[in-house]
Formats: C-alpha cells, sequence, structure tokens
C-alpha cells in the first residue's frame, strides 16, 4: 500500500514535472532511467555482470532512426521494430555469454558489443562519425504529431511506465523468483533441476530489448542516433548510473539515471565541462568505496535502522 | 548361500576421474540398494566429494558409467539428472541466503509447476504453493520459521531447510554431502533423526565423517581411499576390518566401540 501511494506520488511529479523543467532534457532522464532498469535487472536480479549493454542501446537507435528516415513507418511501429532487432542481438549475445561466468562474462559481452561497435562504424546506413541526422519524429499511429516537444515527453513518459511495469513484473513474477534463486545459489537451483543457462538467457533477452527500447525512443526524442550510444564509454556509464542509485534495488536505477543526466548536463555547459570524465570517475570511487548499496539502498538502511 | 535378486537403485561401472596426473577417483563401481542408507567414508582426499560429483554430473567422469534404475545417465546434464529424481546437497549448506524460508521450499516446488519462464505473471499465484510448503516446514520443524530470512537461521536450521528444500521435489534418491559437517552435538542429534525419518521410502547416499551418525544411521557402508574401494559392507563388518582401521578409522572407531560397551554397561 505504502509502495502504491510512493508511486502514484511520483506518476504526479512526472506528469507536473514539465511546467517547470525542460521536456526533452526529462525525456532524456526517462529514456537513460529505462536503460539503467533493464541493465539493473540483468545485474541485479540475475548476478550477470555485462559489460555490452550500449550494444543493444545502439541498435534500437539505429534501427528505428533508419526506419523512420526511410520506410515511412510511424514511430510506435518503428520503436517496436527496434527494440524486437535489440531482444533478436540479446538472443544471440546471451546465448554465447551465459555459458560464461564473473569477469569472463563481462568480456564476452564487452567483446561482442565492440564487434557490434565496428560494425556501426563501417555499415554506410549509419554515416558513421556523423550519425543519422535529422530523424523525424513521425505522427503517433498517424495522428498525433510528435514534434512538439511536450507532447513527445508524455509519449516517452508512457513508454518509460510500461518497460518499468515490466521490469518490476519480471522482477515479482515466477521466472523472477527461480532468477533471485540461481542469484543466490547457482549449483543448488541446478541440483533442484533448473537449468540455470535458460533462465540466464531468458533475463538476458528481456535487458537488452528494453534497453534497445530506450534507444529507439531517444533516437526520436533527439532525432539522432549516432555512435555515441554504441560505444563502449555507454555500457560503463549504464554500471554507474545503476551502481549510484542501487543495484537490485527497483527504483534505484532511475534516481541514479537521474543524477548522472543532470550531473552531465549542468558540468558540460559550465567552465567544469573539461573535468567531467575526472568528477564522474570520482563519483564512481566514493560510491564503491563508501556507499555500495547505493542511494536508494542507503536509504531503505536509513529507514530500517531509525523506523 | 544364494541371495536373491537385488534392487539397486544406482549403480557405478569402472567409475573413473583423473585431474591431469591424479586420479581422484579410480575404476569405483558402486551399488546402492534401494531403500539403504548407504554411507560412502573415508579418509580425507579419498574422493567421496569427488564420487558426489560425478554422479549428479557437476563433474563429467573421465571413463565408467552412471546407471540409475537401470538406465545410462552418464551423458546428461546436472538438472536433468536432478529431474530424474537424484537430488544433491553440498557440504555447504546449501540455501538461498536472501529469500524466506518458505520461498526456499516454494521454489523447490514450483518447477513442477510449468510456470517458472513466466515473467509476465504475479508470483502470486505461487501462493497456491505455500500449504504444501509449510507442510514440508513442519516435516522438519522449521514451521515457525516461514517468514524468516533464511541468512539469519541456525547453522542446524539452514540444513533442515536444505532437507525440507530436496523433499519438495520428491527425489527418489538424496545424495548428502556430510549433512553433519561442523555441527555442535544437539544439531547433530536433530540432522541424524531427520535422516531417519525421511528415508523411509527412499534412499540415501551420504558421505559422513561423524561414525557415530554412520554406525547409527548406515544399513550399507563403502570405504574409500585414495580413489578406490577399499571395502564394503555393514558398520560391523567394516569396523572389524583392519585395513580400515588402519587407513581411517582408527581411534575414532575404538571410541565409538568403547562408549557404545559403557552404554550397555551402565
Amino acid at each position: 500500500m505504502n509502495n502504491m501511494k510512493i508511486n502514484l506520488f511520483l506518476l504526479a511529479l512526472a506528469l507536473i514535472a514539465p511546467t517547470v523543467l525542460y521536456p526533452v532534457f526529462l525525456a532524456k532522464v526517462l529514456c537513460f532511467a529505462l536503460f539503467a532498469c533493464a541493465f539493473n535487472l540483468l545485474l541485479g536480479f540475475a548476478g550477470l555482470l555485462s559489460f555490452g549493454h550500449a550494444a543493444f542501446l545502439g541498435t534500437g537507435g539505429y534501427v528505428t532512426g533508419y526506419l523512420m528516415v526511410n520506410s515511412g513507418l510511424t514511430p510506435e511501429l518503428a520503436i517496436i521494430v527496434g527494440t524486437l532487432a535489440g531482444a533478436l542481438l540479446g538472443a544471440v549475445f546471451g546465448k554465447l555469454a551465459v555459458k560464461r561466468e564473473g569477469i569472463y562474462f563481462a568480456m564476452v559481452t564487452l567483446a561482442l558489443a565492440q564487434l557490434v561497435f565496428f560494425f556501426y562504424l563501417q555499415a554506410p546506413f549509419t554515416n558513421g562519425e556523423d550519425g543519422l541526422q535529422g530523424v523525424p519524429r513521425g505522427a503517433l499511429f498517424g495522428l498525433i504529431d510528435l514534434s512538439d516537444n511536450l507532447v513527445m515527453y508524455y509519449f516517452v513518459l508512457t513508454i518509460f511506465i510500461a518497460g518499468y511495469w515490466l521490469i518490476n513484473r519480471t522482477v515479482h513474477s515466477p521466472f523472477g523468483q527461480v532468477l533471485k534463486a540461481i542469484r543466490e545459489n547457482e549449483d543448488r537451483a541446478t541440483s533442484l533441476g533448473y537449468d540455470v543457462n535458460q533462465y540466464k538467457w531468458l533475463a538476458f533477452v528481456i535487458s537488452a530489448a528494453l534497453a534497445a527500447l530506450a534507444g529507439s525512443t531517444k533516437t526520436l526524442v533527439f532525432e539522432l542516433a549516432s555512435l555515441t550510444d554504441v560505444h563502449w564509454h555507454m555500457s560503463g556509464e549504464v554500471i554507474l548510473m545503476t551502481l549510484v542509485g542501487g543495484v537490485g534495488t527497483i527504483f534505484g536505477p532511475v534516481l541514479g539515471a537521474g543524477f548522472i543526466v543532470t550531473m552531465q548536463n549542468y558540468l558540460s555547459g559550465g567552465e567544469l565541462g573539461n573535468y567531467i570524465h575526472i568528477i564522474m570517475g570520482a563519483v564512481f570511487v566514493v560510491c564503491v568505496l563508501s556507499f555500495r548499496s547505493g542511494i536508494v539502498g542507503q536509504l531503505m538502511k536509513f529507514k530500517r535502522n531509525n523506523f | 548361500m544364494t541371495q536373491p535378486a537385488q534392487d539397486f537403485i544406482l549403480e557405478t561401472q569402472n567409475l573413473t576421474k583423473a585431474f591431469k596426473g591424479f586420479t581422484a577417483v579410480d575404476d569405483v563401481n558402486l551399488k546402492i540398494q534401494r531403500g539403504h542408507i548407504h554411507a560412502l567414508i573415508g579418509p580425507n582426499g579419498a574422493g567421496k566429494t569427488t564420487v558426489f560429483n560425478l554422479l549428479t554430473k557437476f563433474l563429467q567422469p573421465t571413463s565408467g558409467k552412471i546407471l540409475f534404475n537401470g538406465d545410462d545417465i552418464t551423458a546428461l546434464e546436472p538438472a536433468a539428472i536432478a529431474r530424474k529424481g537424484v537430488i544433491r546437497s553440498f557440504q555447504i549448506s546449501a540455501v538461498f541466503p536472501h529469500l524466506s524460508v518458505l520461498e526456499n521450499v516454494r521454489i523447490a516446488l514450483q518447477r513442477k509447476e510449468g510456470n517458472s519462464f513466466h515473467f509476465w505473471r504475479s508470483e502470486k499465484i505461487l501462493n497456491r504453493l505455500n500449504e504444501q510448503a509449510v507442510a514440508l516446514l513442519e516435516s522438519v520443524g522449521l514451521e515457525g520459521f516461514a517468514n524468516t530470512t533464511t541468512v539469519d537461521l541456525s547453522y542446524g536450521r539452514k540444513r533442515a531447510l536444505e532437507i525440507a528444500t530436496t523433499l519438495a521435489v520428491e527425489p527418489e534418491l538424496m545424495l548428502l554431502d556430510e549433512p553433519t559437517q561442523g555441527m555442535g552435538h544437539e544439531d547433530v542429534g536433530l540432522v541424524s533423526d531427520l535422516i531417519k525419518k525421511v528415508s523411509k521410502d527412499r534412499t540415501i547416499l551420504m558421505v559422513e565423517h561423524n561414525l557415530h551418525v554412520v554406525s547409527k544411521l548406515a544399513d550399507q557402508i563403502t570405504v574409500l581411499q585414495r580413489g578406490a574401494i577399499l571395502t564394503e559392507g555393514d558398520y560391523a563388518t567394516v569396523s572389524a576390518d583392519p585395513r580400515v582401521r588402519e587407513a581411517y578409522m582408527g581411534t575414532a572407531a575404538d571410541e565409538v566401540e568403547q562408549e557404545k560397551n559403557e552404554e550397555v554397561a551402565s
């Protein structure tokens, strides 16, 4: 019940936020929040550290961008195709990666993501370093024009809520229970008859699909699909967002994404712009050293100890 | 003396596991009779846990065969072996520490429901398993801890929970790896009573160091030494074998004998 109240409060906040803040900025936060939540499904609830999630974000972005420029599909269809492309890529990567554990899993995902990066760098349809520019937002269902930033924001909010709901549901589903058991004690789950790799694989595919959904949506928001989204920096950034917000908490990655995106936005505009990577590195170090459970994890601890 | 045809639930034929330059399990022919509590004993490094890992396919045998109910299961994956009804425990208590005690048992019950890949449904549909899970917890005396987070249980209770979880998948054959290891006196009694209780209607193969427990529970004992079978038989036979005394039991067996004599005397 308490959770319900918090969620309603946050929803109300999200609905009125554009009256105070710039809608494109808010939409950007939501896209990264969804990306981080998708990543966290894998790290926080399956215990798998992927270092290649940029591949899915970028694939969603490029596929949706390409379709919007060249095919005349309506945006919701272009987003769906982008998401499916990410899921497909995730299905292939997942098959290869879940056979390995720990650092090897991370390395396999990184290596595969680098392949994807160089593919997009070389492939003619991505325009290489320039990226796909001037991607039209189109009209939702052919009816609602998305070129207005406020309309776009509410469309992004709807997608975010759907994605967030699905992640929440996955965590609290029969599948999520098995996933948690595997994270807690993989050998025991095996000895109870679970083919643990199949469960990890499905989690990987869901996570990849939602990361691609975030990428697809982001391309429409910025009318741009670029190499930044497939670069390994992006795979690192999403780890940072998730850690800062709180690994394994449902809402943590949203807060973490908000924090990092806000910081980047303010710093890149000001005098400190040149130091942005140093500052982010420092945040990372402080986070890992002194509050490992992240903002939300820390708040939950505080609540447990004091109430 | 002719023996009646015996019913073996599990058999190994020339089971061998060689690591680089070292044969951990050497040509082992193990026969586990249905309904028995069968103990696997031997000094440290004799290959007991390796045998367990081979039987459940956590390790690949170098050569040899494993037969379960007469079927060759040597090529199966670990999870497939578990689904056949061979369920193992581990040396270190195998629980899911940050799930509740009830959830631990429910995970085991859940698999047969066939909804374990359903990520779009609410976990509330699992609540229909709660009654069955609580009944299993009652059978090991943990019904009062259903909502406790497992990590907060005492060691003995964790092992009891592990047994309840194993029972939930209705195993035909339970493999227990040192079920009383690292336990205080009271917990040892509790767990060995529990093993006796659950051994009805099923077969148990256990690795055990505690000879009091072995002498009390085991119908049949196999002694391993340096990866090979030294001897087999019931407790009296095995403990009387001078090679066993020399290799392993020595003083420990004498102590049990002494204690038994004292019990008789008093």
